[in-house]
C-alpha cells in the first residue's frame, strides 16, 4: 500500500517536472510556432547555474537567479540569432535551435566538465519530506520528517515495519510545479499581457496592427518558456543528477509529452506529462516479466523461450520505451494528441 | 556573407501562396524558403496573407534542367572518372579508408535529401534505417560465413537495402501520418525507440560490444575477396556511382516531381487527384531503402555494428551534413557526405572542439546561407555565367582573409579554454597554428581576443562592401535577363 | 498503366456520365457547423452541366467554405453533395478530384519552386494515369508533356515557360492557378474570387481567358465583382448566411426581392416593390 502511495507520488513528481518543461515548450511553440529543440538544454543550463550560484550565494537565491538568468539568454538567443531565421518558416527555426542544442552542450562541458555534479539540495529539502510507516500490527502511519530509527524496526523479529520515507526534494519539485502552474494560469487568463499573448498566439499579425510589439513579445515568451525550463532545471538538478547527458535523457521525452498531448496544448501537455511521469515510475519499480507472469498464471515455458531476451525482459528494464510506445499508440489511433487542437 | 537575401530553403510543409520574401532557386530539385505560413489553427482557415502583388526577384529564375545533354555526360563521366582514381590518387590507408566512408556518407546523406529536401520532410531519425539496414547486413553476412547463407559478399548491402526498406514501410507507415514539425517529432520518438531497444535486444543489436563479422568468407571471386581495403573501396565505389544515378533519376521521374510539389504546396497536391500521405510514405520507403543499402556498405567496411549506428548523434550527423552540404540541390548532400567523414575523422582530430565548431558553422548556415554550401556555390556560378564574377574576387578575398583573421582568433580562444578544461594538468602550453600559447599568460588572451574583435571588425566593414556590391550585379544581372526576353 | 486516352482537344471533359436527372452538381440540404456556429444552414443547389455559375453574397456568407464543402477541403455537418449523380460529401479532395471535380483558391496556391511548365504538369500527371510511379522518366511521357505545353499556351505564360512560379507576377500566378485547376481535365470546375486583386484591365482579360478555357466544361465562380458576374455567368447563385436564396438568371436574380433586402436593406425592397 505504501509503495503505491510512495511510487505514485514519486510519478506525479516526476510528471510535474516534465510539465514544467513541456510547458515552456508549449508556449513557446503556441506562440510563436517554434518547437524549441534545444529546451532541455535550458534545462541543463539552468541546472548548471544553479549549482554555480548556489555554491556563492545559497539555494534559495539560486532558486531565483538561476531562471532569471537562464531566461535572459533564451531571450539574447531568440533577439539574435531566431528572429534571422523568422521569415524563413518553422523549420529553419526548428534547426536554428537544433544547431544551439549542439552548442549548449558544447559550452557546458567546456566550462563545468563533463563529469556529473554534486548539486546538493539545501539543508531542509534534505532528507524525506514525510515517512509512511507500515507496521504490521499497527497499520499504516505517517510521520512528518524522517521517522525515528526506532520506529523502523519492531523488537519482536517476527512483526514487520516497513518505513517508506518521501523525499522532500520531490514533494518541493511538485510544489513548486503547482505553483507555477497556478501563476501560468492566472498570468494568461488574468492579466493584459497575457490577453496580449493568447491573442498573438492566433493572430500575431492582427495583435502587431493593434500596436502590440509583437516581436518584443515573442522575445518575452520565449525568455520566460526558457526561464521556466531554467527553474526546472535547478529543480531537477538537485533532485536527480546534474551532468552534461541530463539534456538528451529528458529531451526526447518532452517531446513525445507536447505530441501526445496534443500540440499547442497546455492541458494536454499537463495531462501526458503526468501520464507518462506516473506510468514510467511504476514501470521501473516492478521487476515482472512475461516469465514471471506465465508463473503465476502456473504456465510452465520451455528453456528455449525462458532464455529468449524479449520474454526475459522485465517491465523495469522497458520502462525507458514507454513514453515512445505511447507516442506510436497516440498517433495510431488519435493523431491529433490527447486533448490537441491544432493539426499540427 | 549574408547571403540570406539570395539563399533559401523552403522546408514549410504548410501551404500558402508565394511571397514577395522568398528567392527563387533553381530547378525541381530546389528548394526555397518561404515566409513562415499562417497558423492555420483550423483547417480552411482564412488566409492572413492578402493578395500582393509579387515583385520579380534578383536571383536564379529558371528551371536549370533544361541543360544541354553533353553537360549531363560530362558530369557523370567526370563522377566515375573520379570514383575510379581516387584512390590512386590518395593511397595511404587511411585515405582508401576515409574514401569509402566518404562513398558510404554520399548514399546516406542523399537518400536523407530524399525526405529533406525534395519532400520537405526533416527526420530526425534517419540513422535507424541505415542502422538497421546496417544490423541485418551484418547477420546476413555472418549467416554467409557460416554456411547458411548463399550469397556473394558484394550482394551483402542489398540486404541492407531490404532491410531499411521494410522498416521504412512498418515504421514510416505511422510516422508519415503528420508532417512538418509534428513529423520531425515522430521521427525523434521512433530513434529513441528503436536507439532504447538495440539495448534491450541483446540477441539481435549484440549488446555493448555490437555484432562483429567478417567479409572475407566464401571463394574469392576472380582474386577479389574484398580483404585489402581499396577492393572494399571499389565496390563501394560502384553501389555508390549506382545509387547517386539512380537517386538522381528519381528526381526525374513523376513521383518525384509530385514530391516537390508535396514540399512546396502539400495541400494543393490533394486537389490535383493525389494523395499526399501516399506520396510522402512511398518516397519515405524508397529512402529508407538507400539508407539501408548505406548501412549495409558500412557493415562490410567496418565489420562491426554497434548500438551507435542508430543513435540520435548519428541522426543529428545527417541533418547537420545535408543542411550544411545544401539540401536545395541535388548534389548538395554529396558535398554533406564528404565534409561529414572529414569533420569526423580529421577535424575531430585536430582540435577538441570540433563539435563546438560545427555547431556554430550549422548556426550560422541556416542564419545566413540556408541553401548551403551547393546553393553558394550556385549562385556565384550564376555570377560567372554573366560573365561577372570577376568583379568580386577583390571583395572575396578580402572577406576570406579577415574572416580567417577573427577565426584564428576565436579559434586561439577556444582552443585555450578547452585545454585549461581537459589538458590543465598537463602542462600550461598548447600548440595552435605552429604558434606556442601558454593559457597562464594574460598576454595571449589579450592576444587572441584582439585578434578575434580586430578580425570580425574588419570583417563587418567587409562584408558590408561586398552586400552592396552582390546585390549591384544582381540588378545588372536581372537587367540582362529583361533585355534577353524582349530581344 | 496509361489510360488510352488521345489527346485531340483540352477541352476534354472528364468522368462526364450524367446524372439520371442530368445535374453535374448538385447540394442538398448542405450544412456545416465550427464548433457551434452553423455557417452553412441548408444549401440546396442544382447546377446541370455544361452552366456557368456566379455565386455571388455578402461578405462572411459562407461562398469560400461552400466550395471548400464541394471539394472535399471540409466535410458537411450533414446534407449531400452528388458530383454526376455521386455522392462525393465526406470524401478527400484527392477522390473527389479524380471523381472530375478541380477547383481554384483564393489565395493563390501554385507550387513556387516549380517552374510553369512543371506546374502544369503536375496538374495533368494523375488525369493520365502515371499515378505515384517512380519508374518513368518525366521527359519520356509525350501526353503529358503535350498536354501542359498546351494549357501553357492556352493561359498565355508560354514566354514564361521555365521561370520559377514564384517569379511571376501576381496576374500571372493567378493564370497559372487557373491553368492547374483546368490541366487534369475536370469536367466541373470551381473557381474562388479567381479576379481577386487585379487591375479594371487585367480582370478584362482575365475573363476572357476564362471563358476560354472551361468552354464546354460547367463553371461555378465566386465573384464580387458584378461587371465580371454578368459578363460571365449563364445563372447567378445568391448565398446569404450559408442558404442559397436565389439561383436563376442575372435579369431574374435582379429582381428578386430577397435579393434586393439581403443587399440593400428591407427599406429599399419595399420601395423597388412599390415602384413597379
Amino acid at each position: 500500500m505504501e509503495f503505491f502511495i510512495i511510487s505514485m507520488l514519486n510519478g506525479l513528481s516526476y510528471g510535474l517536472l516534465l510539465f514544467m518543461l513541456s510547458s515552456g515548450l508549449t508556449l513557446i511553440f503556441s506562440m510563436m510556432g517554434v518547437l524549441n529543440f534545444a529546451h532541455a538544454s535550458f534545462y541543463m543550463v539552468g541546472a548548471y547555474i544553479g549549482y554555480t550560484v548556489a555554491g556563492w550565494i545559497g539555494f534559495w537565491p539560486a532558486l531565483l537567479v538561476a531562471p532569471l538568468a537562464v531566461g535572459a539568454l533564451g531571450a539574447g538567443f531568440e533577439r539574435l540569432a531566431l528572429r534571422k531565421v523568422h521569415k524563413f518558416g518553422h523549420v529553419p527555426e526548428l534547426l536554428v535551435t537544433f544547431g544551439l542544442s549542439y552548442i549548449a552542450l558544447e559550452l557546458v562541458q567546456l566550462v563545468w566538465g563533463r563529469t556529473a555534479l554534486e548539486f546538493r539540495p539545501p539543508a531542509v529539502l534534505q532528507g524525506p519530506a514525510f515517512t509512511l510507516v507500515h507496521h504490521a500490527v499497527d497499520g499504516l502511519s505517517l510521520v512528518w520528517g524522517a521517522a525515528p530509527s526506532g520506529l523502523c524496526s519492531a523488537a519482536d523479529a517476527a512483526v514487520r515495519v516497513a518505513c517508506s520515507p518521501f523525499p522532500a526534494t520531490r514533494g518541493f519539485m511538485m510544489l513548486v510545479a503547482l505553483l507555477m502552474l497556478v501563476a501560468l494560469w492566472l498570468l494568461l487568463t488574468r492579466t493584459r499581457i497575457g490577453l496580449v499573448i493568447q491573442a498573438a498566439l492566433t493572430h500575431p499579425e492582427m495583435a502587431e496592427a493593434l500596436g502590440h510589439n509583437v516581436p518584443r513579445i515573442f522575445m518575452l515568451v520565449f525568455g520566460a518558456g526558457t526561464a521556466l525550463a531554467g527553474l526546472a532545471g535547478v529543480i531537477g538538478g538537485s533532485t536527480f543528477v546534474t551532468e552534461p547527458a541530463m539534456a538528451a535523457t529528458v529531451g526526447s521525452v518532452i517531446f513525445v509529452v507536447v505530441v501526445v498531448g496534443g500540440m499547442g496544448s497546455l492541458a494536454g501537455a499537463f495531462v501526458a506529462s503526468v501520464l507518462i511521469g506516473v506510468i514510467q515510475t511504476f514501470a521501473v519499480a516492478f521487476d515482472v516479466s512475461l516469465i514471471t507472469l506465465a508463473q503465476q498464471l502456473g504456465v510452465e515455458l520451455s528453456e528455449a523461450l525462458k532464455a529468449n531476451s524479449v520474454v526475459k525482459l522485465t517491465l523495469s528494464q522497458v520502462a525507458p520505451i514507454l513514453p515512445y510506445l505511447f507516442l506510436v499508440l497516440i498517433l495510431i489511433f488519435r493523431p491529433k494528441g490527447l486533448l490537441g487542437t491544432r493539426e499540427g | 556573407m549574408n547571403m540570406q537575401h539570395h539563399a533559401s530553403l523552403a522546408l514549410s510543409s504548410q501551404a500558402t501562396g508565394a511571397t514577395p520574401q522568398s528567392l527563387a532557386h533553381p530547378g525541381p530539385e530546389a528548394l526555397v524558403l518561404r515566409e513562415p505560413a499562417p497558423r492555420a489553427a483550423v483547417a480552411g482557415e482564412a488566409h492572413p496573407h492578402g493578395s500582393e502583388a509579387v515583385p520579380r526577384r534578383p536571383s536564379m529564375t529558371r528551371d536549370p534542367s533544361q541543360t544541354h545533354p553533353l553537360g549531363r555526360w560530362l558530369v557523370w563521366g567526370g563522377f566515375a572518372l573520379l570514383l575510379l582514381v581516387a584512390p590512386k590518387l590518395f593511397t595511404s590507408n587511411l585515405s582508401v579508408t576515409m574514401l569509402s566512408q566518404m562513398g558510404i556518407a554520399i548514399i546516406a546523406c542523399l537518400s536523407y535529401n530524399m525526405l529533406l529536401g525534395q519532400g520537405g520532410m526533416l527526420s530526425f531519425g534517419h540513422a535507424v534505417y541505415t542502422g538497421l539496414g546496417s544490423y541485418l547486413a551484418i547477420h546476413a553476412l555472418n549467416a554467409v560465413g557460416a554456411g547458411t547463407l548463399a550469397l556473394p559478399v558484394s550482394l551483402v548491402p542489398l540486404v541492407g537495402g531490404v532491410a531499411g526498406l521494410v522498416f521504412a514501410v512498418l515504421f514510416g507507415y505511422v510516422t508519415t501520418r503528420k508532417s512538418g514539425t509534428p513529423f520531425a517529432m515522430i521521427t525523434l520518438g521512433m530513434a529513441e525507440l528503436v536507439f532504447a531497444m538495440s539495448l534491450m535486444f541483446s540477441e539481435f543489436f549484440g549488446g555493448e560490444a555490437g555484432v562483429s563479422g567478417n567479409r572475407v568468407v566464401g571463394q574469392p571471386f576472380w582474386g577479389i575477396s574484398f580483404g585489402p581495403a581499396v577492393q572494399v573501396y571499389y565496390l563501394i565505389a560502384a553501389y555508390t556511382f549506382v545509387c547517386v544515378v539512380l537517386m538522381f533519376a528519381f528526381t526525374q521521374t513523376p513521383l518525384g516531381r509530385i514530391l516537390n510539389a508535396v514540399r512546396d504546396n502539400p495541400e494543393r497536391v490533394e486537389f490535383i487527384g493525389y494523395n499526399t500521405q501516399r506520396v510522402r510514405y512511398t518516397a519515405f520507403i524508397i529512402s529508407g531503402f538507400f539508407a539501408g543499402v548505406a548501412g549495409g556498405l558500412a557493415c562490410l567496411l567496418f565489420e562491426i555494428v554497434t548500438a551507435e549506428v542508430v543513435g540520435a548523434a548519428r541522426s543529428g550527423a545527417y541533418l547537420l551534413f545535408t543542411f550544411l552540404g545544401g539540401a536545395t540541390f541535388f548534389f548538395g548532400p554529396i558535398i554533406g557526405g564528404v565534409l561529414m567523414v572529414l569533420a569526423s575523422v580529421l577535424l575531430s582530430e585536430l582540435t577538441k572542439a570540433w563539435l563546438l565548431y560545427l555547431g556554430l558553422i550549422f548556426l550560422f548556415m541556416v542564419m545566413y546561407a540556408p541553401g548551403g554550401i551547393a546553393s553558394l556555390f550556385m549562385m556565384n556560378l550564376r555570377v560567372a555565367a554573366f560573365g561577372k564574377l570577376r568583379q568580386l574576387w577583390v571583395s572575396y578575398l578580402a572577406l576570406a582573409v579577415t574572416g580567417l583573421v577573427a577565426l584564428a582568433g576565436a579559434g586561439a580562444l577556444i582552443e585555450m579554454v578547452y585545454h585549461l578544461q581537459l589538458n590543465a594538468a598537463a602542462s600550461d602550453e598548447l600548440r595552435f597554428l605552429a604558434v606556442t600559447l601558454n593559457v597562464k599568460a594574460v598576454d595571449c588572451w589579450f592576444g587572441a581576443a584582439f585578434i578575434l574583435l580586430t578580425g570580425l571588425g574588419l570583417f563587418e566593414l567587409t562584408r558590408r562592401q561586398f552586400r552592396q556590391q552582390w546585390g549591384r550585379i544582381q540588378e545588372e544581372i536581372e537587367k540582362d535577363i529583361q533585355r534577353r526576353e524582349l530581344a | 498503366m496509361r489510360r488510352d486516352e488521345h489527346v485531340t482537344s483540352v477541352a476534354q471533359t472528364m468522368g462526364a456520365g450524367a446524372a439520371p436527372d442530368g445535374y453535374a452538381l448538385e447540394l442538398r440540404d448542405l450544412r456545416k457547423s465550427f464548433g457551434k456556429t452553423e455557417i452553412i444552414r441548408g444549401a440546396n443547389l442544382a447546377v446541370r452541366a455544361g452552366e456557368r455559375v456566379a455565386i455571388i453574397g455578402p461578405n462572411g456568407a459562407g461562398k469560400s467554405t461552400l466550395f471548400n464543402l464541394i471539394s472535399g477541403r471540409f466535410a458537411p455537418s450533414s446534407g449531400e453533395v452528388l458530383l454526376h449523380g455521386t455522392r462525393i460529401d465526406g470524401k478527400r479532395p484527392f477522390e473527389i478530384n479524380r471523381l472530375g471535380l478541380s477547383r481554384s483558391f483564393q489565395i493563390t496556391n501554385i507550387f513556387p519552386k516549380l517552374s510553369v511548365f512543371e506546374n502544369l504538369r503536375c496538374g495533368v500527371l494523375w488525369s493520365l494515369g502515371y499515378k505515384y510511379t517512380f519508374l518513368r522518366f518525366l521527359s519520356r511521357l509525350q501526353d503529358a508533356n503535350e498536354r501542359a505545353e498546351q494549357f501553357l499556351h492556352m493561359i498565355k505564360l508560354e514566354k514564361k515557360r521555365d521561370l520559377l512560379a514564384m517569379n511571376l507576377t501576381y496576374a500571372e500566378q493567378r493564370a497559372l492557378e487557373i491553368g492547374i485547376t483546368i490541366a487534369g481535365g475536370a469536367s466541373v470546375i470551381l473557381l474562388d474570387e479567381p479576379t481577386a486583386g487585379m487591375s479594371k484591365s487585367e480582370t478584362t482579360r482575365f475573363i476572357s481567358l476564362i471563358k476560354e478555357v472551361t468552354a464546354g466544361k460547367t463553371l461555378l465562380t465566386v465573384e464580387h465583382d458584378m461587371g465580371v458576374v454578368f459578363g460571365l455567368a449563364d445563372k447567378i447563385a445568391v448565398v446569404v448566411y450559408g442558404e442559397v436564396i436565389a439561383f436563376d438568371t442575372p435579369e431574374a436574380v435582379r429582381a428578386n426581392p430577397r435579393v434586393q433586402e439581403a443587399y440593400l436593406g428591407s427599406a429599399v425592397a419595399e420601395q423597388q416593390a412599390e415602384g413597379h
